[in-house]
């Protein structure tokens, strides 16, 4: 047996660079079209559809400031920012209580409630399409920031409530009974235990709400239009073919999704564990 | 306070707004689809019966839709599965730069699904001008047409791309808790690679693929912007998920009657799905 033994110290070099070599390759070949939308966006429009494509070129911002003059991008910026951040605070302040009473005071019903609520969320969007547009043409909703900050916080809802689920549930009982057994109050118990302890889980699930928001498509491209409009919104109006306009479009995109994508480089760890729902360690 | 009462109050808020959400919309729905009500023939109403159904079932899209969506389902599922595990194996050991890799491969998971379809319809399908048509000439071949021949084959890539950083992830979180004293001894029992993946890495990895596979169902099955930026549906409806079939109904014929009847059919066959996986998926979250 002692021929085959190895120890993880003598990991072959060649293996090493191979793997280092493939990751690599890997890793930029899926990042391709987003180097090369970033590159674009700083190309002229000639050089943009240019045969063969240019890697090298003088770069210039002329696009972005087309981008706003034609379409208001502030605007949109602006909506997306208000829908998505109100919409996560509303989201965890309806999904935090529950998913605290249902950690911490355990009852027959509550892993059928926790089920149920995920069932809400199997529910394809499209089911509720022309109600919800019906409601809110009535009450006059169409084209607001309320309606998207409702819909959003409803529909990132029953994905709140499992991740924070799954967050307080590790959270050990005996340190908030202790708390309780002091003489803590219930405002107390949150603040000082609850809070400080469960701050992880609560912020891996607003940042994520936070990224799903932002990206909302379907009901955004519905329910809003000028006035309300999300930045993806935004940029599916550059989906007419009205031309090629590709650095504009580069433009518009990098604009759309950079705030998103750099937010999401930073808090990416914290993002995928609260994603798993607690499920993979 | 009340020990019983208090848990009550504070579900009371999510769990109420939740059904008025669910309950709401699908009440008027039912309704909607057993009445005659098309926004552009207001002089129609009454009952229709099941008429409405009647039109969608029939309607020659709809097994197209069908059969489309699980497609669509079924191959972004298995792509980001298998090559994410195959990713998050390949750079869960240490390597120069793995930071900057990982940052790479996620990016795509946080571009918006409307930028990611205008990408992949301009920069890289496009026939003449995009990325693809011109490595494809660089190798002496003919530049395919991607969005009008290979209409659904497109969508499945965007798609895919998107979701593949996902995937990676939660295996590569996965493995890293992988016991390493199990690893080393099935090492010096002269197990080989292929055969520690068989009985150790795979048999690990079942809880994330579940999970994984749980939340790209609950967000792939409604795939929309994708497809209503790229391809319309078409070309005819050789990629018309039923989705976006609703969607055209509603929308685009503003009949609310028939679009209702498919948006039912739509949550049945969410809710086929949901009943096999959440059930396996909750079982397997349990412990």
């Amino acid at each position: 047996m002692t021929t085959t033994k190895r120890r993880r110290s003598n990991y072959p070099l060649g293996l090493l660079a191979l793997r280092t070599v493939a990751a690599w390759g890997v890793a930029l070949l899926l990042f391709f079209p987003l180097g090369w939308l970033f590159l674009t966006a700083f190309k002229t429009e000639l050089q943009a559809i240019a045969v063969p494509p240019q890697l090298f070129f003088i770069p210039t911002l002329e696009n972005f400031h087309e981008v706003q003059e034609r379409s208001d991008y502030l605007l949109y910026a602006k909506n997306s920012v208000i829908t998505s951040v109100v919409s996560t605070l509303v989201g965890l302040m309806l999904a935090a209580p529950a998913a605290y009473a249902m950690a911490f005071f355990k009852g027959k019903y509550t892993k059928d409630i926790l089920m149920w609520m995920l069932s809400t969320k199997m529910m394809p969007a499209v089911g509720a399409l022309v109600p919800i547009y019906v409601l809110a043409q009535k009450s006059h909703l169409l084209d607001t920031q309320l309606a998207l900050i409702i819909v959003f916080a409803l529909s990132n809802l029953p994905i709140m409530v499992w991740m924070l689920y799954s967050h307080f549930k590790d959270i050990p009982r005996e340190i908030l009974e202790a708390a309780r057994m002091d003489g803590a109050t219930l405002w107390q118990e949150v603040r000082l235990v609850l809070l400080p302890l469960g701050m992880g889980g609560l912020a891996s699930t607003g940042l994520l709400c936070l990224v799903l928001s932002w990206n909302e498509a379907f009901w955004s491209l519905n329910l809003s239009a000028a006035k309300a409009g999300t930045l993806a919104t935004l940029i599916a109006s550059y989906s007419s073919p009205e031309g090629l306009f590709w650095a504009k479009l580069s433009a518009a995109s990098l604009m759309a999704i950079a705030p998103i994508v750099v937010f999401g480089w930073f808090s990416q760890k914290q993002l995928v564990q609260g994603l798993t729902f607690g499920a993979v360690k | 306070m009340n020990r019983r009462l208090l848990p009550r109050l504070l579900l009371t808020p999510a769990m109420a707004t939740l059904f008025l959400w669910m309950i709401v919309p699908l009440v008027m729905t039912i309704y909607f689809s057993l009445i005659r009500y098309n926004l552009m023939q207001p002089d129609q109403t009454g009952f229709a019966g099941l008429e409405n159904f009647e039109y969608f079932v029939t309607d020659p899209s709809f097994g197209t839709a069908v059969v489309n969506t699980i497609l669509l389902l079924g191959s972004v599922i298995l792509i980001t599965v298998v090559f994410g595990i195959a990713i998050a194996l390949l750079i869960n050991e240490p390597f120069a730069g793995r930071g900057i890799v990982r940052v790479l491969l996620i990016s795509p998971f946080f571009v918006m699904p409307t930028v990611n379809a205008l990408m992949w319809k301009n920069m890289m399908m496009n026939p003449i001008y995009g990325v693809l048509a011109q490595v494809w000439m660089f190798f002496g071949a003919q530049p395919v047409d991607w969005l009008t021949d290979h209409p659904l084959f497109s969508v499945i890539v965007m798609v895919s791309w998107q979701w593949l950083p996902f995937a990676t992830l939660i295996f590569m979180t996965a493995l890293q808790s992988m016991n390493h004293e199990q690893l080393e001894a099935s090492r010096m029992d002269g197990a080989n690679y292929l055969q520690q993946l068989r009985y150790l890495y795979v048999p690990h990895l079942a809880r994330s693929v579940a999970v994984v596979v749980m939340i790209e169902l609950i967000f792939l099955l409604s795939i929309f912007a994708e497809i209503y930026t790229t391809t319309g549906g078409g070309p005819g409806d050789a990629s018309t998920n039923v989705t976006f079939l609703i969607f055209k109904q509603a929308l685009l014929n503003f009949d609310a009657g028939v679009a209702s009847a498919g948006a039912l059919f739509a949550v049945l066959l969410a809710n086929i799905a949901a009943v096999f996986l959440i059930r396996m998926v909750g079982k397997n979250l349990d412990k």
